[in-house]
């Protein structure tokens, strides 16, 4: 009699040390594993809800301040600290990881109007209301010492921004025109005008770093030339741009803040149409950053809140606000793309996750694993309707719900009004024109 | 018009005069120098005036050119009418080269045009900026590829620059550290006693000494040498391993038989050498003999031994290869001391019977046939007639061992003895008639009712068997065969058919198929006449034969053909009748056409059965949750009573009334269900071209369920992976490839300080 038996390696589910995972023999035979479509779709509906369970994106408020928070600055080799500057003149140096203030300097009288970190990160640079720039150590002076700026440069106008050379000893400022300062010298280097207005922010590109922007009070944005010194195009837009800012990945791309509730993407090649037009806000947009990724920009508005844009979508991925969040006045991405930072008229600094349900520290291999598939999944059942409601709900206040309620319906009795004006108009005499269009005056060369 | 004449001459001969003068250049032949040249000119005033009172107005002829015919009386008023050019002033300069900075000057003046008015500054600033954004443009340009790279990419990992960990060089780790414990100040004493360098290149001075005694050509020599060695070492081991992969036995046993000869050689020369050391290998050979005798190593108890006394009924080499060991072993055993011979050859013979095999004693008792065919139709035959004819094959056999050294002949050469066993057999048969001896020896005899037929019939089996040997020439021939026509023997009455049928080996895979074919037929073909007499004719006519069968075939084919292509051809001569009738009716109209050729559709009563399904199947059906055998007798044959089908049966809840109740010409699917809507994807989403496009993607499972570990990372690879607290620099020209550009870029005022004097100047003026 044959007499049949089991008979296994132990080697094949035995495990070295009780550390190691249980070996499980898997069959991917598909027939032993059916309705793969709706179990994933069941998964992505789980992962949606977990992801808006576990969005909670605010981290810490920084208080200290006496006045309002005008201006934000990150260290460009320390990520834990952070400068900003007061309507009161005041400057404070944080430090995110012990969230704290470790150093106040009463800069100027009146507003601070600009601030802007070295290079190295050895020295600061701040602008003021009082007609001055002044340039500060980073390390905060000896016990017993007094502080004061190293160096300070008296100016004739009012200056209202400043930003520092990405490589050279070079600082740009902003006011009647823009000025180009060596470091070493109290004069600047040249100045460059293109009509007379009060320009509101100057800013480097951090890639092609002779290349400046600038964005006036007549509503235009102007590209400057450092090496070349000349302005080189304008583009004059529907309303005021607050600030731009570029993208520290693609050369050639930069988004405005702009008055009229809109952020603009531009390809400066380009200017006669933006790349793409974001629209969120329902107020004002005072301040834009990029992510260090280039993929994501972050836009603080007057109506108390800050928005998350990718890119390439017009609508925003992300909202905050908190209650006591007054007009945001700027804002900032930190250098490592995981966190935001804002500073408000009501004198505190926020600090936001980037990605609201993300979880903070260190993530074991297969926590990382269910994170990617699980995001994976969001991607791919995004289009689902219900997926796609729980994605995209947010809580907002009253005051901007209402605000959207109302803005939707002005907006569509303006499109209304257009389509009926071309219906009953003689084809053709009435052109259509484009959303991206809509919002460009002019470009001057 | 006349003042404006005059002033007109004036001038003109004013314009003379500033050519003249400098060169004092005669412009006609006649006029003579300067003097006479005043003359004329005061002439000329005088005249002018004169015509200046108006009185005595006549025209006066000018002479504006210098013409070949002037006299004093008749001045040449031939271009009186004509303006002067420059050019005809310059004909007779043309000549002369001395004049070329003049008509230098000349030609200046002509060509000189107005200068344009400056643009005014918005404009030049405007060009400037035109220019300096396109110069702009085109640096930035150069980005295009980097961002759509970036754009496109499956995943991106910042910081994009990889950091790379500083390696301090070893002199400035030195530099900062001094031995202090013992041990260490001893080793770094040591190390500078050797002057042992600690950087590199890592030579003590003596090394590096002994480097440079070493000349070049020298060191050539060396390195050709070394090259030579290794070469020859290569070729040493190349020809090993191909000797080493050489399967055939019999090269290798040359190959040992000659080993063992050139053994014997050098032990002959060593014996006359030195006969000592010949002692000592005699030892030597003497105890591995010893050792031999005491192993079991050459007797038939191995593995492999006993692996070929098994094959040894059935393979030949086998049993040679058993034979060949155990002859060495005879010799190996074999005592030196020869005392008593006879008895110890017994006990030999002996024991090897206990050890051997019988198949293998029974081939040993006649070495020298060692065709196992023999032996085996010996013992199945009579043995008596072994020991018989014994004496009269031995020569034979003996002459066909010599032929059949090959391989290849062997199967001849067993056939021949097969024909040879027959005849043989039929001899004996005849002596056992002559004898009148009835022996039912076998079946043969029982059936055949004369010898003589048997003789013929034998004849017959015979030439077989020779065009059979022959037709095998060509191909290697398996000695499976053989046994086959061994098996066929006791009936050769049956097998006789078949083997005249297929005289030949079938050659290709067509005369298979033929013969495939063939044999479905045989059955008819079987019963055909199969005289034994004509037998022995019918050998030789075997092959014409077969093509007249191979006829028949085709015959039948053919039929066969016109059978199944009946049909085609019926419909042939149905269609040309079609198209005549349509012919006919070519004046009606296309109308009746459609009508006649949708005659037999009666498409009302289609979709009302269409209909009646589609009410049908939307309808809830009812759910029968009977048990049969529950409760009551089950079986085959029987069913649950009435009663408790009843009981059982949930009747489906009447569903709303049909949307399509009161259309009797419609039907409106009900189909769609408004739950599972909520959980479908209206619209195709935007990166989609195609529906089927978007449902693929969503009909590939990513999990782990259904991937494997490797195939699961793959498809949950993040776009975007960042390191926390990383700090992600803008990109970079020199990250992606690109120089950098070396110049700063500070501004051209800058680089050129004595624009920035002046501003500043300027702005303290202000």
């Amino acid at each position: 009699m044959k007499v049949k038996m089991l008979s296994r390696n132990p080697d094949n589910y035995v495990r070295e040390t009780k550390l190691d995972l249980q070996r499980v023999p898997r069959n991917y035979d598909p027939a032993l594993h059916p309705f793969e479509v709706p179990r994933e779709y069941v998964r992505a509906l789980n992962a949606t809800k977990l992801e808006r369970v576990f969005a909670k994106p605010f981290l810490a408020s920084l208080d200290g301040h006496r006045d309002g928070v005008n201006c934000l600055a990150k260290h460009p080799e320390n990520l834990a600290t952070v400068l900003s500057g007061a309507c009161d003149g005041e400057v404070r140096i944080w430090n995110l990881t012990q969230r704290n203030c470790i150093r106040t300097i009463q800069a100027h009288e009146g507003f601070v109007r600009g601030i802007c970190t070295r290079f190295c990160g050895t020295s600061f640079f701040t602008v003021g209301d009082d007609k001055t720039v002044k340039q500060w150590k980073m390390d905060g002076p000896g016990y017993g010492d007094e502080e004061e700026p190293l160096h300070t440069i008296l100016g004739k106008t009012v200056y209202t921004g400043i930003d520092h050379h990405w490589k050279e000893a070079v600082f740009a400022t902003c006011g009647q025109q823009v000025d180009i300062w060596d470091e070493q010298r109290t004069n600047p280097i040249c100045s460059m005008t293109w009509g007379f207005d009060s320009i509101s922010s100057v800013k480097f590109n951090p890639i092609e770093t002779f290349l400046l922007g600038s964005c006036a009070s007549d509503r235009n944005i102007v590209l400057y030339d450092m090496r070349q010194a000349t302005p080189l195009k304008k583009v004059i837009l529907d309303m005021r741009t607050n600030t731009i800012c570029w993208n520290p990945m693609e050369a050639f791309i930069f988004t405005a803040a702009n008055e009229d509730y809109n952020l603009y993407t531009f390809d400066m090649r380009a200017l006669d149409t933006p790349v793409m037009v974001h629209m969120d806000h329902v107020s004002a947009v005072l301040d834009v950053d990029y992510s260090p990724t280039g993929k994501e920009f972050v836009s603080a508005s007057f109506d108390k809140s800050i928005r998350i844009f990718p890119v390439d979508k017009s609508r925003s991925r992300e909202v905050y606000h908190t209650k006591r969040m007054q007009h945001v006045i700027c804002v900032k991405w930190t250098s490592d793309s995981k966190y935001i930072m804002c500073g408000s008229d009501e004198m505190n600094i926020r600090l936001w996750k980037a990605n609201a349900s993300e979880k903070l520290g260190v993530l074991t291999s297969r926590e990382k694993a269910a994170k990617d598939y699980n995001q994976k999944l969001k991607e791919k059942f995004q289009h689902y309707p219900h997926i796609k409601r729980i994605a995209r709900h947010r809580h907002l206040p009253k005051s901007i719900y209402s605000q959207i309620q109302e803005q939707r319906i002005m907006k569509e009795a303006r499109r209304r009004k257009e389509v009926n004006r071309i219906k009953h108009s003689k084809p053709g005499s009435v052109p259509i024109v484009s959303e991206k269009k809509k919002h460009v005056v002019a470009v001057v060369k | 018009m006349n003042v404006n004449q005059v002033a007109e001459n004036l001038a003109l001969s004013h314009q003379e005069e500033l050519v003249d003068l400098p060169k004092n250049y005669p412009l006609s032949e006649n006029e003579d120098e300067g003097d006479s040249d005043g003359e004329r000119k005061h002439q000329k005033l005088l005249e002018a005036i004169s015509s200046l009172d108006g009185k005595n107005r006549r025209k006066l002829a000018e002479r504006s050119e210098a013409s070949l015919k002037v006299s004093e009386f008749s001045v040449s008023s031939e271009g009186s009418g004509e303006k002067l050019v420059l050019a005809d002033l310059l004909e007779p300069v043309k000549t002369s080269s001395s004049l070329a900075t003049v008509k230098k000057q000349l030609s200046r003046v002509k060509s000189k045009k107005t200068v344009e008015l400056p643009l005014n500054k918005e404009e030049i600033e405007r060009i400037h900026r035109e220019v300096a954004f396109n110069k702009t443009a085109q640096v930035l340009s150069k980005w295009d590829p980097v961002v759509l790279k970036n754009r496109q990419a499956e995943q991106l990992v910042f910081p994009l620059e990889k950091e790379e960990p500083a390696i301090a060089p070893i002199e400035h780790a030195l530099s900062g550290w001094k031995a202090r414990t013992p041990l260490e100040q001893e080793i770094f004493n040591l190390l500078h006693k050797n002057k042992q360098p600690v950087t590199d290149p890592l030579l003590t001075p003596m090394e590096k000494a002994s480097l440079q005694a070493m000349s070049l050509e020298e060191a050539k020599m060396h390195r050709a040498e070394l090259q030579r060695a290794r070469a020859l070492q290569s070729y040493y081991e190349a020809k090993a391993r191909k000797e080493k992969k050489i399967k055939s036995k019999k090269y290798h046993r040359v190959v040992k038989k000659g080993k063992a000869k050139k053994a014997l050689k050098e032990f002959e020369q060593l014996q006359k050498v030195n006969p000592t050391v010949a002692l000592e290998e005699m030892e030597k050979i003497e105890n591995a003999r010893m050792m031999e005798r005491m192993s079991l190593k050459h007797q038939n108890s191995g593995k492999w031994a006993k692996s070929k006394a098994i094959m040894a009924k059935y393979d030949l080499e086998a049993r040679q290869a058993m034979q060949e060991q155990l002859a060495k072993n005879k010799e190996l055993t074999q005592k030196l001391q020869v005392a008593s011979e006879s008895e110890e050859e017994e006990g030999g013979t002996e024991v090897e019977e206990l050890l051997v095999p019988h198949v293998v004693n029974e081939v040993q008792m006649n070495v020298d046939g060692p065709n196992p065919w023999m032996f085996r139709s010996c013992t199945s035959d009579t043995k008596e007639a072994a020991t018989q004819e014994d004496p009269e094959q031995l020569p034979e056999l003996a002459a066909h061992e010599v032929s059949a050294s090959g391989a290849e002949e062997r199967p001849v050469a067993e056939e021949e003895i097969l024909l040879r066993e027959f005849e043989e057999r039929q001899s004996l048969r005849k002596r056992s008639e002559l004898n009148q001896d009835a022996e039912p020896a076998s079946s043969q005899e029982t059936k055949d009712s004369s010898s003589q037929e048997v003789l013929s019939e034998l004849r017959a089996l015979s030439q077989k068997l020779k065009e059979k040997h022959q037709s095998r020439k060509q191909k290697a021939s398996s000695e499976g065969t053989v046994p086959q026509v061994q098996r066929e023997e006791p009936a050769p009455e049956e097998a006789e058919p078949l083997l005249l049928q297929r005289s030949e080996r079938v050659q290709t895979l067509e005369e298979l198929e033929e013969l495939g074919k063939e044999d479905c037929f045989q059955n008819k073909e079987l019963p055909r006449p199969l005289l034994e007499g004509q037998q022995s004719e019918r050998t030789p006519n075997n092959r014409p034969d077969a093509p007249k069968e191979k006829k028949e075939k085709e015959q039948l084919i053919n039929l066969q053909n016109f059978l199944t292509t009946q049909s085609p051809s019926v419909r042939s001569l149905a269609v040309p009748t079609i198209i005549e009738e349509l012919e006919d009716e070519e004046e009606r109209d296309q109308r009746q056409m459609i009508k006649e050729a949708f005659a037999g559709d009666d498409v009302i009563r289609d979709f009302l059965k269409e209909k009646r399904e589609a009410v049908e199947a939307s309808k809830p059906k009812d759910v029968d949750l009977t048990l049969p055998g529950w409760g009551e007798w089950g079986g085959v044959g029987l069913k649950p009573s009435a009663k408790k089908r009843r009981q059982f049966l949930i009747k489906a809840p009447e569903g709303p009334p049909r949307k399509d109740k009161n259309l009797p010409n419609v039907i409106i699917s009900e189909k769609r269900n408004i739950h599972a809507a909520a959980h479908q994807v209206q619209v195709l989403p935007y990166p989609f071209t195609h529906h089927r496009q978007f449902e693929r993607t969503i009909q590939t499972p990513i999990g782990s369920t259904w991937n494997t570990q490797r195939a699961f990372q793959k498809l949950t690879t993040p776009k975007v992976v960042t390191k926390p607290g990383h700090i992600i620099k803008p990109i970079k020209a020199e990250d992606v490839g690109y120089q950098s550009s070396s110049r700063s870029d500070l501004p051209v005022i800058q680089r050129n300080p004595k624009r920035i004097t002046t501003r500043h100047n300027k702005e303290e003026k202000l």
